[in-house]
C-alpha cells in the first residue's frame, strides 16, 4: 500500500490509488443534479447511486468503506462507524480532511486537537484520549507551549464563526480524529502493513538483443487451449461441478478422500480417465506411475522411467549428494554394458558424458528430457490404448452419491488423520532422504 | 543483468528514450499478432448457473492479523502465518491445532508446507527464510531444530519450496527472487530484474518444471528460467503494485492481483495480456488470486474485505463473498479442489466450499 509520503530519494511514490478511485464516487455522489438528494445541511443515505449493477448488499458494503475511511460520517453517534441501512442522518467530509490530503495524521495536530478539547471544558477527554493527551505532553514536551497556543488561538477563531458552521467544523474534526486515531478495541481501518520501498530510480537498461529475441520468439495469439482445459477438467473440479461420493467440507464425510487416496485398491473411473489427459498427469498420480511402470515392464523398457525418476532425484536433491547421485546413475543407466542402459541419440550422450566429468544439478537435464519425450510419444500413447489400462478403466468405480442424512441438522462427527509427519519420521529413522510423495520409493530403487 | 557504462554520446535520458521507444516498439509487433480476445472464443461456452459457496470452517486462534497459508499435499491440513510471529499448523477438517512456532519477528508474510508434510518454511521482516521440520513430540520445542535457510537485505515476502523439501525460492522487498539449498542454506541462483520490491512468486506446473513467474510494486510480471537465471518473458500493463501471480493450472498462462483494484490473466504462448477481471464498484485492491482446479473459476481476495469470483473464460464476476470483518490477505484452492482457504487481517481463516 503506498501513500503520498516521499521517500528517502525525493521520489514520490504513487497515491493509493483506491483512494483516487472513493474519491471520484464521492464527488459524483454530491453532483446537484445526478448524485444524492442533500437536506439542509443533513443528508439522508437512502439510495447509493451506482452505474454498474450491482445488489444492494455490495452497494452497502461499497458505503461501509467510504465511512471507514472518512469520507462519509454519521451524526447520531459519531464513534460507531458503520453504515445503516436505515433512516440515519450522515454527512460528507470537507476534502480538507479527506485521505489524501491530510494523511498521515500528525502528532502535533492531534495534540491541538486533544488540547483545545481539554481546555473547552475540563474532563472532557475520554480515557483513552486522556492517556493519548499524557504520553504526546511528554513525547513532544519541547513544543507543549506552541501547542497550548495553537488551540487557545484556533478556539479564538471559532468563537467567531456562526453557530451552524462551528458545529459542523468540529463534527468534521472529531470524524477525522476517529478515523486516524481510532480508540482502543475498535478496528483501525488506515492500517496498511509494512512499508513498501521502491527502488525505481534505478534505470533500467535493457540490453537491445533481449528485446528483439522477444519479438521473434512470438507465436501465434490464438488460444483454444485454455477454454479446451477448462471444458476438459471441468468434470474433475469439485467446486465446479461437485464431487461423488460428496464434498468432505460440506458433508462431513471423507469418502472422497479415502476413495482417492494412494494405496486404494482400486480406483475411481475420473482418476483413471484424467491419467489420458497428459503424460504429467499421469506421472503426478503415484498409482498411475507405478501402473504405467508395470506396462513397460511387460515392454521391457522399464529402464527409461527408472531413469527419468533418478534424474528427478538429481535434479531436486540435496546438494551435496549430488556427485554420488551422478555417479549412481552413470553406473546404472549411462555405462557401456550398463544393466539398465537407457537408449539416449548419440549427440546428447556424448554431452552428457562430457558433462559428468563435472557433475552438477542440471547435468543430466538434457538427458532425461530426451527420455522423457520419448516415453511421452512413444510408451505413453500405447499405454492408453492397451488391455491394461483399458482393463483398470472398465473396472474403476463410480462412487454413489452419498444420501443426505436423515435427521440433516446433526453433524456427522469430524474424525482426524495421521500426521503426514508421522508417516515420514518413522522413514527418517531408517535414513531415507525426506521426498516428496510423487518421489517417494524411488530412491531404493537405483 | 550486465551493466555496462555510458557509451560515447549517450546520456542517461537518451537511454531512458531509447527504452522507451523499444519498448513501444515490441507492444506494436504484439500487437499485429493479436487475432481474437480470449471472450470471444468463450462466447461459444455455456455460461455458469447459481453459484452458491458458504464457509464450511472458521479457523480462530490467531491473535492477529493472518498474512499467509499454504495447503499440505494431503488436501486438509494447512500453515497460516501472522503479524505477531505466530506460525500455526492446523488440520482444517477438525479445525485442530496441531502445531505452533513463534518467531522471533512480526509481520510473517510469507509460509509454506514442504511437500513431504513434515516441515513448514516462514519469513518476514527478519529478512530471512527459516525451515522448521514438524515434530510430533509434543514437548519438544519446534523452534530448536529450526534451519536458517535464505537471507535477503529486506523483508520475505513470499517462499515456496519446489518439487522437493530440499529446495526453496523466495521473493524480497529487496527487489531480488532467489533460490536456495534448504540442507546448506547455499544460494543456488539470484534473479534480478525487477526495480522495486517483489511481493510474490509462483512455481510453473511445467512437464519440465523450470520457470516461475514473479510480480512486484514495479507493477511488473516476470517469468524467470530457473536454471540460467534469466528473466525471459515480462509483462507491464498494471497501474499498481502487483500482490499476487498464480498459474493457471495448465502453465500455459498466470494471473495478477494488483492494487489497481483488477486481476489480468497473461497468456505465454501469446506473450500478453489476454483478460482483465474487473468492475466499477471494486475500488480496493486485490491482495491474492489463485484458480479452481479446471482454472474456469479465479477466486480473489480483496483489501475492501471481500472475495470475488471470476469467470475466467467469459470476464464475468460470478459472485461476491461477504464474510471476513478485515482486508483478505490470501487465498488458496487446496490441492484437490474441494475447497479454498482464505486468511484475513480480522484474525481468522476460513474454508469455503
Amino acid at each position: 500500500m503506498t501513500i503520498n509520503t516521499l521517500s528517502q530519494d525525493g521520489v514520490q511514490r504513487q497515491q493509493m490509488p483506491c483512494l483516487t478511485k472513493m474519491e471520484r464516487m464521492i464527488i459524483s455522489m454530491q453532483d446537484p443534479d445526478m448524485g444524492i438528494k442533500l437536506r439542509n445541511q443533513r443528508l439522508l443515505i437512502t439510495v447509493i447511486p451506482h452505474k454498474c449493477s450491482i445488489s444492494d448488499e455490495e452497494a452497502l458494503h461499497v458505503g461501509q468503506l467510504f465511512v471507514k475511511y472518512g469520507y462519509i460520517y454519521p451524526l447520531k453517534e459519531p464513534r460507531n462507524l458503520i453504515l445503516k441501512a436505515d433512516d440515519s442522518s450522515y454527512r460528507f467530509q470537507t476534502p480538507y480532511y479527506w485521505m489524501s490530503t491530510r494523511w498521515p495524521a500528525s502528532e502535533l495536530d492531534y495534540a491541538i486537537y486533544l488540547a483545545k478539547k481539554n481546555i473547552r471544558k475540563q474532563g472532557e477527554l475520554i480515557e483513552y484520549e486522556k492517556e493519548c493527551y499524557n504520553a504526546l505532553h511528554k513525547r513532544i514536551n519541547h513544543t507543549w507551549d506552541f501547542v497550548v497556543m495553537q488551540a487557545r488561538e484556533q478556539l479564538r477563531a471559532s468563537k467567531q464563526r456562526r453557530k451552524g458552521d462551528r458545529i459542523v467544523l468540529e463534527c468534521q474534526e472529531q470524524a477525522y480524529w476517529l478515523v486516524n486515531r481510532p480508540p482502543p478495541g475498535t478496528q483501525d481501518s488506515i492500517d496498511h502493513g509494512p512499508e513498501r520501498r521502491t527502488t525505481n530510480t534505478r534505470v533500467q537498461l535493457v540490453s537491445k538483443l533481449t528485446i528483439t529475441t522477444q519479438l521473434t520468439t512470438c507465436t501465434t495469439t490464438h488460444n483454444p487451449h485454455t477454454h479446451t482445459y477448462c471444458e476438459q477438467y471441468q468434470p474433475h473440479d469439485p467446486i465446479m461441478q461437485g464431487c461423488l461420493p460428496s464434498n468432505p467440507w460440506i458433508t462431513d464425510d471423507i469418502m472422497f478422500w479415502n476413495m482417492n487416496s494412494e494405496t486404494v485398491a482400486l480406483p475411481t473411473k475420473l482418476r483413471v480417465e484424467r491419467w489420458s489427459f497428459s503424460f504429467m498427469e499421469l506421472l503426478n498420480d503415484q498409482m498411475g506411475r507405478k501402473e504405467f511402470l508395470t506396462y513397460l515392464e511387460k515392454e521391457f523398457s522399464a529402464e527409461n522411467l527408472c531413469f527419468w525418476q533418478a534424474c528427478e532425484d538429481v535434479r531436486h536433491g540435496e546438494t551435496a549428494k549430488i556427485p554420488e547421485k551422478v555417479d549412481e546413475v552413470y553406473k546404472q543407466f549411462l555405462a557401456p554394458g550398463a544393466s539398465r542402459w537407457v537408449n539416449i541419440d548419440s549427440k546428447t550422450m556424448e554431452k552428457t558424458l562430457e558433462g559428468l566429468k563435472r557433475p552438477h544439478r542440471f547435468v543430466l537435464d538434457d538427458a532425461q528430457m530426451h527420455i522423457y519425450f520419448l516415453m511421452k510419444k512413444d510408451s505413453y500413447p500405447r499405454y492408453l490404448k492397451s488391455e491394461l489400462y483399458k482393463n483398470l478403466l472398465a473396472r474403476a468405480i463410480v462412487p454413489q452419491e452419498t444420501k443426505k442424512s436423515v435427521f440433516p441438522f446433526m453433524r456427522r462427527q469430524r474424525h482426524s488423520s495421521p500426521s503426514p509427519a508421522l508417516a515420514t519420521q518413522t522413514a527418517e529413522d531408517d535414513g531415507k532422504a525426506k521426498y516428496s510423495n510423487s518421489n517417494s520409493g524411488t530412491a531404493s530403487r537405483l | 543483468m550486465a551493466c555496462q557504462g555510458l557509451a560515447k554520446g549517450e546520456t542517461t535520458n537518451t537511454l531512458k528514450a531509447e527504452s522507451e521507444s523499444l519498448k513501444a516498439k515490441l507492444e506494436e509487433e504484439r500487437a499485429k499478432l493479436h487475432d481474437v480476445e480470449l471472450h470471444q472464443v468463450a462466447e461459444k461456452i455455456d455460461a455458469l448457473g447459481q453459484f452458491v459457496m458458504k464457509t464450511r470452517r472458521t479457523l480462530k486462534g490467531h491473535g492477529n492479523k493472518v498474512l499467509c497459508m499454504d495447503w499440505c499435499r494431503d488436501k486438509r491440513r494447512i500453515v497460516s502465518s501472522s503479524q505477531d510471529g505466530k506460525v500455526i499448523v492446523w488440520d482444517a477438517y477438525t479445525t485442530n491445532k496441531e502445531h505452533a512456532v513463534t518467531m522471533p519477528c512480526t509481520w510473517v508474510m510469507a509460509c509454506a508446507y514442504a511437500p513431504s508434510g513434515c516441515a513448514v518454511a516462514c519469513g518476514g521482516l527478519d529478512n530471512k527464510c527459516s525451515v522448521y521440520p514438524l515434530s510430533l513430540d509434543k514437548n519438544e520445542n519446534l523452534a530448536a531444530k529450526k534451519k536458517s535457510v535464505a537471507m535477503h537485505t529486506n523483508y520475505l515476502s513470499s517462499c515456496s519450496f519446489t518439487n522437493s523439501d530440499m529446495q526453496i525460492l523466495t521473493s524480497s522487498g529487496d527487489g531480488t527472487c532467489a533460490l536456495w539449498d534448504v540442507e546448506s542454506g547455499q544460494l543456488l541462483q539470484s534473479f534480478h530484474g525487477h526495480s522495486a520490491d517483489v511481493l510474490s512468486l509462483d512455481l510453473a506446473p511445467s512437464e519440465t518444471g523450470n520457470t516461475f513467474v514473479s510480480g512486484g510494486c514495479d507493477k511488473k510480471a516476470n517469468v524467470w528460467d530457473m536454471r540460467s537465471g534469466q528473466n525471459v518473458q515480462s509483462f507491464e500493463t498494471h497501474e499498481s503494485d502487483i500482490n499476487n501471480v498464480k498459474y493457471y493450472p495448465s502453465g500455459d498462462a498466470f494471473a495478477t492481483g494488483s492494487d489497481d483494484a483488477t486481476c489480468r490473466l497473461y497468456d505465454l504462448r501469446a506473450d500478453r495480456e489476454v483478460a482483465i477481471y474487473s468492475k466499477d464498484s471494486i475500488i480496493f485492491g486485490a491482495s491474492s488470486v489463485d484458480f479452481s482446479l479446471s482454472g474456469r473459476l479465479l477466486f480473489a481476495g480483496y483489501n475492501d474485505y471481500t472475495i470475488n469470483v471470476w469467470d475466467v473464460l467469459k470476464g464475468t464476476r460470478v459472485a461476491i463473498l461477504f464474510g471476513h470483518e478485515n482486508r483478505v490477505s490470501t487465498v488458496r484452492v487446496s490441492p484437490d479442489g474441494t475447497a479454498f482457504c482464505s486468511g484475513s487481517w480480522d484474525n481468522t481463516l476460513r474454508i469455503w466450499a
